[in-house]
């Protein structure tokens, strides 16, 4: 199992004009606790549309890189959308499922990754071109080379503790995080 | 200056008119007969990415991240389809993105099946209860006027438009089989 701050501090070192869109929740929390970024796109609501969100961009920026680091929570509810990515086959999209199985800000009631549903071969069928589980931060350096120039769409399910972490909140103003995002972008 | 004279065409021409003057670089779409001459059109234009949706309000996330790349995204689904975004769409009103929706009727005019009707008739207070403005078109020939000024008003002025095409503009459904 991965500490998920280790985990996704990791993923972002040196992170350069990589575009991340982070689900709400804790997703959002772990990717605030890696260090604020103007190329962060923080959700704290549109819970399934995270995934749909780095597909508009990962088509509008062919030549940037986009992550979405999101909750299994999140990813379950816009499981459609793995089928919309895999028809449009964005090379330069990356999915990071942080799968604790468990709804972490409603009480930590288990989610149906607990019961053995498979997000890796759910993103296998949808034809992304990369799927794959990780469990140990020694692969994190994997991964991060993966964000950064694999064969897009991926899909990551990174296996992470179940530990309660501190929250750590980013903006909030959905204008400002917009505003900043498409600013930094363009300059 | 957002109306196009002298375009002597069909009702989805004149949108896909609009789509190409402001600039519509992506439309997501969940496959719907009264948009099918208009899906054709977006998809074999190769300035547009069409995004083909498994539920409307996936096409909602599409919008926010195409604008937060520097494009303009636009929806068409039917207006069954609007009661799947309701949640998804405070992204747009709580970010300011600004988007346009084609909503092609069901429920109304001449509607034979009666399971289109509960949404059909709530979808223009729906759409305005979660923040966007709603004009709805009933002939052909307002067409060209209330698109181009919806499109301008979404694309310039980050507003949420949402243009209905009365079922009787589009026809009821014919069911031959």
């Amino acid at each position: 199992m991965l500490d998920r701050r280790d985990f996704v501090r990791q993923l972002l070192i040196d992170r350069g004009d990589l575009l991340v869109v982070s689900g709400l929740g804790s997703a959002t929390y772990d990717v605030a606790a890696a260090g604020d970024h103007p190329l962060n796109f923080y959700l704290w609501g549109a819970m399934g549309g995270t995934a749909m969100i780095g597909l508009g961009l990962a088509l509008a920026r062919p030549q940037k890189r986009v992550a979405v680091l999101t909750g299994d929570g999140d990813m379950l509810m816009g499981l459609g959308s793995l089928a919309t990515i895999g028809v449009k086959q964005p090379n330069n999209l990356a999915i990071v499922v942080l799968d604790n199985a468990h709804y972490g800000e409603t009480g930590m009631q288990p989610s149906h990754t607990f019961s053995g549903i498979d997000l890796v071969a759910v993103a296998l069928a949808c034809r992304f071109r990369d799927a794959r589980a990780a469990s140990r931060i020694e692969e994190t350096a994997d991964i991060r080379a993966l964000l950064h120039a694999g064969d897009g769409p991926i899909l990551v399910n990174a296996r992470i503790s179940q530990d309660d972490v501190p929250r750590v909140l980013p903006l909030r103003d959905g204008h400002a995080i917009k505003q900043r995002f498409i600013e930094a972008l363009s300059s | 200056m957002h109306t196009l004279a002298n375009i002597e065409t069909s009702w989805p021409d004149a949108i896909y008119a609009h789509f190409r003057r402001v600039g519509v670089r992506q439309v997501g779409y969940v496959p719907d007969a009264g948009h099918s001459r208009l899906i054709a059109l977006c998809q074999a234009d190769p300035n547009i990415a069409d995004v083909v949706l498994t539920t409307e309000e996936e096409g909602v996330g599409l919008v926010a991240g195409a604008a937060l790349g520097g494009q303009r995204a636009a929806l068409l689904m039917q207006s069954s389809g609007v009661g799947n975004c309701i949640n998804m769409f405070s992204l747009l009103r709580n970010c300011g993105f600004g988007c346009v929706i084609l909503v092609t009727m069901r429920g109304e005019f001449g509607e034979f099946n009666p399971w289109q009707v509960p949404m059909g008739t709530i979808t223009e207070e729906v759409l305005r209860l979660a923040g966007f403005l709603s004009y709805r078109i009933e002939s052909a020939d307002e067409v060209d006027d209330i698109v181009g000024a919806g499109c301008d008003m979404a694309f310039d002025g980050n507003l949420q438009v949402a243009i209905l095409l009365s079922q009787r503009l589009i026809g009821p459904k014919q069911w031959t089989r």
